[in-house]
């Protein structure tokens, strides 16, 4: 164990100073001295005005050393504390307080599809199944989940398995699995804690399918938690992360339902077996589009900002070779390999918040006329969403990998916490919508666009770009021009443009030359990708530059604001070059230019990264990092938590057992 | 057997059993591989339950238990040559690492090559015994890739005739050392040489640190384990501190450098003979690049063909995924860098083991270009099979991130290489020095040879900025030796623009470290072109080594898939310099699609050819029969939430809440 003695002769010798208190690191305290702006006033700008005070029922200081049977029933706890506090203070399940509570226990809760299962019901059901499950949901008399995803299929809906056959003498459902790739598969809550579920299947009335519909389903008792006879439900075991969630697996053997189950507010099955369908299910998409947005916020976003602040507060700490002889070892972020590693992640971090209120205002303003019944943005919606979606979850993932990278090895130490962050983000590229199904979703929204401004049809604003007139060529004529929003936001719409044009063109030719509709789109899914990407790269900068110009009452925020959206614009410039060089929009000796401005920048914003990260105003509880710490505090962090862990208190069988006899046996062949 | 995985190996074009002889270096070591494979998969003693489902500690003690029977098995069956070792170890271990690996390599290394003769009989018999197990303690908690701030000292004290140990602050404890935590009772540890009030540098020391018979820490010696990481959850990593411990003069390393009684300091001859090891590490680095990135290929190619999702075409049957271009073009590309890589992990390997016989006659002439080619090529596969692994991972969708794949496993047990042995950045920029070096030698008129000679072409006196641009356009997109000359003027493009930058940077201050960093994005991007370029090269020179012309279809088309792919994701570095046109870039990409075509039938015969044991795989999805789903399922009732129908969170915390709500 750790030797108290020892702890107080380096306090002593000033090796390092106490924990708890606002003592700063020296290296740290430096970089705040110089900031150039206020970083209370930046991070009001970006919300964070309240932040929950961290109670001892939150505590997650052991996360790191948990079992997954442990760290469930830990975030179990932490739910039900959490839901009994909000019950005290009468917090709603949708009111600024909860976001607060989310971004402060950083998502390591239970529950969370039991939302999901509530908003299903609200969207599918019809009032009367509204009255009935909706209270004991709030009340949490009954926990729900979200069964949709089988073993054999995700994505692809209709190619469920799972059946559910009217039988008008009982008039019941009886629900089954008819095959081990039709086994519910993945949802969360559904291994251990759910007590209800909704489940997809395939209507089958007099033998014939009717396609997919949404049932609730008791499938554990509700006075023992056992499951219902005929149902099989157990954990899908260890994953890379999101151990204390309980993915389930459910297989379904003959459960009867009464009819009343099926949620029937756009389609109904009538006593006698008939089937009315009644308006539009399109609002089924609305479901999707709200947890897209939701994940956004609460569960992608952040992550990527946390890593930031870890990887950057460590690389003002941590000194690594001499940049000049004679000189002290240098801040690893004083070298400019590690600025170009940090640095645009920091402004593709700023990026992705300020897309993040963009994509809330555009949601809302669209969720008001869907509610109504008015369709018309629906698909503009669900492009756009898909398409952001898809490019956050991908570069945050790809960031907090990279920050990961960055703090060398003990960024490889779970107690950095940047294992924790990479493994949460690396599964957002593929739920609520793989990546790349989502961008070739975006892709077609675009093409039908592309169709509509050659036709002279009205074009949705966030493609409305595509109508605009072509400029030829760049007009930069200094590495200074780089820096005018203008002509970098104009390059990224050429570049857009240029490579929706070149998919659409060629799909077009392949069609015409003979090829089936569909072999003609796989033949083209390459380049469409591509052009989604770029299409989604252009809406964030466009963005951030609309962004930087409604700051301009906060002259000193704008100004380091304006430099990290040139940043994030110049950086995807010089990372993508040949997709600006290629038609000769940006020339050989412009890209020069780019580069030029580009690592120019990076040592301008050096001079801020902390007060950057700062703003984030993460406390330490909610990093839970020790190399993230606000008071820089790296190793004295490192050595105390290692202390902690199991492997140094559990006496270890493994030397009598195994070692001991190893040694013996292995002197006897001497 | 999965008839979609019965059905591609039936329509393979080539027979993948001679690509395996080609990948194990003849059919006699293919044999000799699997016969030594099958007494570890018939061995009851090496069976267990997947690691996944134990805790850290239940995890270290079956590490353990495994190699202490390795230990006892390898010397009954007599196993004693070096690859023959690793071949029965990777069988046994899978993705996983082994506590006592340090003591086989660095730790017994190290005594075998800095050791006296005496010192060599004292130490070695107990090591080979395994009455002492050692770990190599370099690593510190601050310190890292920069040596010279290792801050543990070694103090000689001429009255006792010993050295003083001591850890003076928290950023000197060592940190990291695998075996180190609890498996080890003795550690080399590298430490500032003090004697007669000067320090002399880093040395290596041997230390024991715990008692034989207990095993308990010796007193003086503060040892522990690290705590949980990203992955290696069996490695005991450890912390090691060190409170004025003493230890005999002749427990520093003394074949090169000696501490007289007296205290007197000798200094050593040469340093550059330390180089080795290293360059033997980072050469099985490039190979375990190519292994690792091969078995993620096996498990997602392998799934992508049992895998049925969507509708190609409305009404037909869902398609398995490997017949969509979007999954072809995230796994064929990582399929053929693996094989690239595999050629550059034996042609280092060959090179190393010549240049060793050379070092031993005195040669060391061509030990500079290497120690700079493995820092580079350590860097650039490890790089990119870190993210290659991943894509392979995410290219399996949701089921992909479930251990049960063996994806997540291959990648937390793989990432670590991008960092240890030499971060991957400063190792870019070691090779970065000896190209500008060489580029400098050019320029002052001197010829370079090896796989540098390509900087003879840039005219030595007067380089000019466009002299490569300006080189006429003859680039032939079919033909394998034409994109190695491509590859190689974008090398010597980016190592010329570096070098001017450097130079202009250096004109403009003093200093020249400051210089050196205000360049160093230009000095990478000149590594990686460098090393890209040799991969290419070597890719290339191996298809004039295949007979079999079935084979060697197979092998051109992925060579050429490896070569123009990575012209696709660099196009702005060929169009700027004007080595391909607008009109070639196209043709580029519409040529990568249709190799992604050519390559499909083959696919799962390319998997098959690396001949991994699904024991080796350590993979539900990437099972050789294909039959995942009902796998799945039987693995995940083992797990350690399912032990209990109603799990104890619902009587301690749901069952309460409910009632108070």
């Amino acid at each position: 164990g750790f030797q108290q003695s020892q702890m107080a002769q380096w306090n002593r010798s000033g090796y390092f100073r106490s924990s708890g208190s606002r003592d700063v690191n020296p290296d740290l305290e430096a970089e705040r001295q110089t900031a150039s702006f206020s970083v209370e006033r930046l991070t009001a700008i970006l919300d964070g005005e309240a932040v929950i005070h961290s109670e001892p029922g939150f505590s997650r200081e052991n996360q790191y050393f948990q079992s997954q049977n442990e760290r469930y029933e830990a975030a179990v706890r932490r739910s039900v504390y959490l839901k009994e506090k909000m019950h005290q203070m009468g917090w709603t399940e949708d009111g600024p307080e909860i976001k607060y509570c989310y971004r402060a226990l950083g998502g390591d809760l239970a529950f969370n599809v039991h939302r999901v299962f509530k908003n299903s019901i609200l969207a599918l059901g019809t009032d009367e199944q509204i009255a009935k499950w909706i209270p004991l949901a709030d009340k949490y008399h009954i926990i729900g989940t979200y069964a949709q995803t089988e073993l054999g299929h995700g994505t692809f809906l209709r190619g469920l398995e799972t059946t559910a056959i009217f039988d008008i003498s009982t008039q019941e459902f009886t629900l089954n699995t008819p095959k081990i790739s039709a086994m519910k598969w993945w949802p969360g809550d559904l291994g251990r804690s759910a007590t209800h579920a909704v489940v997809f299947a395939q209507l089958y009335i007099k033998g014939k399918c009717y396609g997919l519909h949404a049932f609730i389903l008791q499938i554990r008792s509700l006075h023992d938690h056992s499951p219902a006879p005929g149902v099989i439900v157990g954990d899908i075991g260890p994953k890379m992360n999101f151990e204390h969630i309980d993915n389930g697996y459910l297989m379904l053997q003959n459960i009867n339902i009464p009819r009343e189950n099926m949620l029937s507010r756009f389609s109904q099955v009538l006593p006698d077996g008939t089937y009315v369908k009644r308006g539009s299910d399109k609002i089924n998409y609305l479901t999707m589009i709200v947890t897209r947005v939701h994940m956004l916020w609460t569960e992608v976003i952040p992550m990527l900002l946390k890593a930031c602040t870890i990887a950057t507060r460590y690389s003002v700490v941590r000194r690594q070779s001499k940049l000049n002889p004679g000189d002290p070892e240098a801040k690893i972020l004083d070298y400019q390999t590690q600025q170009q590693k940090l640095l645009p992640l920091l402004a593709t971090a700023y990026a992705f918040h300020f897309m993040n209120a963009y994509v809330n205002e555009f949601y809302n303003k669209g969720y008001t006329e869907i509610k109504q019944e008015n369709f018309d943005s629906l698909p503009e919606l669900h492009a756009l969403t898909a398409g952001i979606k898809a490019i956050i979850t991908e570069h945050c993932t790809a960031g907090a990998e990279v920050c990961l990278r960055a703090c060398g090895g003990h960024g490889y130490s779970a107690l950095s916490g940047l294992p924790l962050l990479y493994t949460k983000l690396a599964a957002s590229c593929t739920y609520e919508g793989e990546n790349t199904v989502l961008f070739l979703q975006t892709a077609r929204f675009l093409v039908k666009c592309l169709a509509a401004v050659h036709s002279g049809q009205p074009i949705p604003p966030s493609a409305a770009y595509l109508s605009s007139v072509d400029s030829g060529k760049c007009q930069a004529r200094t590495k200074m021009d780089f820096l005018k929003p203008d002509i970098y936001a104009e390059a990224y719409r050429h570049r857009a443009t240029r490579l929706l044009g070149n998919a659409a063109t060629k799909l077009q030719g392949l069609v015409q030359s003979g090829a089936e509709q569909h072999e003609a789109w796989n033949q083209c899914t390459v380049q469409l990708v591509q052009a989604a990407k770029a299409h989604c790269h252009y809406i964030v900068v466009k963005n951030f530059i609309d962004t930087v110009e409604k700051l301009r009452n906060e002259a000193e925020i704008q100004k380091i604001v304006k430099h990290l959206c040139d940043l994030f614009a110049l950086h995807g410039i010089f990372s993508n070059m040949g997709d600006f060089l290629h038609a000769g929009y940006i020339s050989g000796d412009q890209m020069d230019m780019v580069t030029a401005s580009y690592l120019d920048l990076l040592a301008v914003i050096r001079n801020d990264a902390v007060p950057l990260v700062d703003a984030f105003d993460f406390t330490d509880e909610s990093l839970n990092s020790a190399l993230g710490s606000y008071d820089g505090h790296v190793y004295q962090r490192l050595y105390e938590w290692a202390q902690k862990s199991p492997t140094n208190k559990q006496v270890s069988q493994a030397y009598a057992r195994y070692l001991k006899p190893l040694f013996q046996s292995a002197l006897s062949k001497l | 057997m999965n008839k979609d995985l019965r059905r591609e190996r039936d329509s393979a074009s080539f027979n993948p059993e001679l690509l395996t002889h080609l990948l194990d270096g003849g059919a006699e070591r293919t044999r000799r591989r699997r016969e030594i494979e099958a007494l570890v998969l018939n061995d009851p003693d090496f069976q267990h339950e997947d690691l996944n489902f134990l805790s850290r500690s239940q995890r270290y003690e079956e590490a353990i238990r495994k190699s202490a029977r390795m230990v006892v098995k390898l010397r009954e069956y007599g196993i004693a040559d070096p690859d023959e070792i690793y071949w029965f170890k990777r069988t046994c271990l899978g993705s996983f690492v082994e506590p006592l690996g340090l003591h086989f390599s660095m730790f017994t290394n190290t005594l075998q090559n800095q050791c006296t003769v005496a010192q060599q009989d004292k130490w070695l018999p107990l090591t080979y015994g395994l009455q002492i197990i050692g770990t190599y303690a370099q690593t510190e908690m601050g310190h890292g890739t920069h040596l010279r701030g290792l801050e543990t000292t070694a103090t000689y004290d001429p009255a006792t005739q010993e050295f003083i140990l001591n850890s003076p602050t928290v950023t000197s404890i060592k940190w990291w050392p695998g075996g180190l935590g609890k498996t080890s009772n003795h550690a080399i540890v590298l430490a500032q040489l003090y004697t007669q009030g000067q320090c002399k540098g880093l040395h290596a020391f041997i230390v024991p640190i715990r008692q034989r018979g207990t095993h308990e820490p010796l007193p003086g010696i503060t040892v522990g384990d690290i705590g949980p990481k990203f992955g290696y959850d069996e490695m005991d990593n450890g912390y090691l501190k060190m409170d004025n411990f003493r230890i005999p003069r002749e427990n520093m390393l003394m074949k090169y450098a000696k501490v007289e009684p007296d205290g007197t300091y000798v200094k050593p001859v040469s340093d550059k003979l330390t180089y080795g090891t290293m360059v033997f590490i980072r050469s099985h680095i490039v190979g375990d690049s190519a292994r690792s990135l091969s078995r993620a290929c096996t498990i997602a190619i392998r799934y992508s063909s049992v895998r049925h999702q969507s509708e190609l075409k409305p009404g037909d049957p869902e398609p398995q995924i490997l017949d969509y271009q979007t999954q072809q073009y995230k796994l064929f590309p990582l399929l053929a860098t693996a094989y690239a890589f595999h050629f550059v992990g034996a042609y280092m390997k060959t090179t190393y083991h010549r240049i060793t016989g050379d070092i031993n006659q005195g040669d060391l002439s061509e030990l500079p270009e290497l120690h700079a080619l493995s820092a580079g090529l350590k860097a650039f596969t490890s790089w990119t099979a870190n993210a290659g692994i991943e894509e392979c991972r995410m290219a399996c969708g949701g089921h992909g991130y479930s251990r049960c794949s063996g994806l997540p496993d291959i990648y937390v047990t793989f990432t670590p290489s991008c960092t240890y042995e030499g971060e991957n950045t400063v190792m870019m920029l070691q090779t970065a020095r000896f190209l500008i070096k060489s580029y400098t030698q050019v320029s002052s008129g001197k010829l370079v040879s090896g796989m540098v000679a390509y900087l003879n072409d840039l005219s030595g006196q007067h380089i000019q900025p466009q002299q490569v641009a300006a080189r006429p356009t003859t680039v032939h997109i079919n033909d394998p030796a034409s994109l190695v000359e491509a590859y190689k003027l974008r090398a010597s493009r980016f190592v010329e623009v570096a070098a001017k930058n450097l130079q202009a940077e250096l004109n403009r201050r003093k200093s020249q470290e400051d210089a050196w960093n205000r360049t160093s994005v230009d000095l990478v991007r000149a590594s990686e072109a460098h090393c890209h370029y040799v991969v290419v090269k070597l890719f290339t020179t191996q298809l004039s080594e295949i007979n079999d012309a079935a084979v060697h279809a197979v092998m051109n088309n992925l060579c050429l898939l490896y070569a123009l792919y990575g012209i696709s994701k660099h196009t702005g570095d060929f169009l700027q310099a004007g080595i391909l046109t607008d009109a070639q870039v196209t043709q580029v990409y519409q040529r990568v699609k249709e190799l992604l075509a050519a390559i499909r039938p083959n696919a799962v015969a390319l998997v098959d050819a690396f001949d991994f044991h699904d024991n080796h795989l350590g993979s539900v999805l990437g099972r050789y029969d294909g039959n995942i789903y009902e796998n799945m399922f039987a693995w995940a009732k083992k797990s350690p939430l399912n032990k209990t129908e109603v799990h104890e969170a619902f009587h301690k915390h749901l069952k309460p809440m409910q009632a108070k709500l």
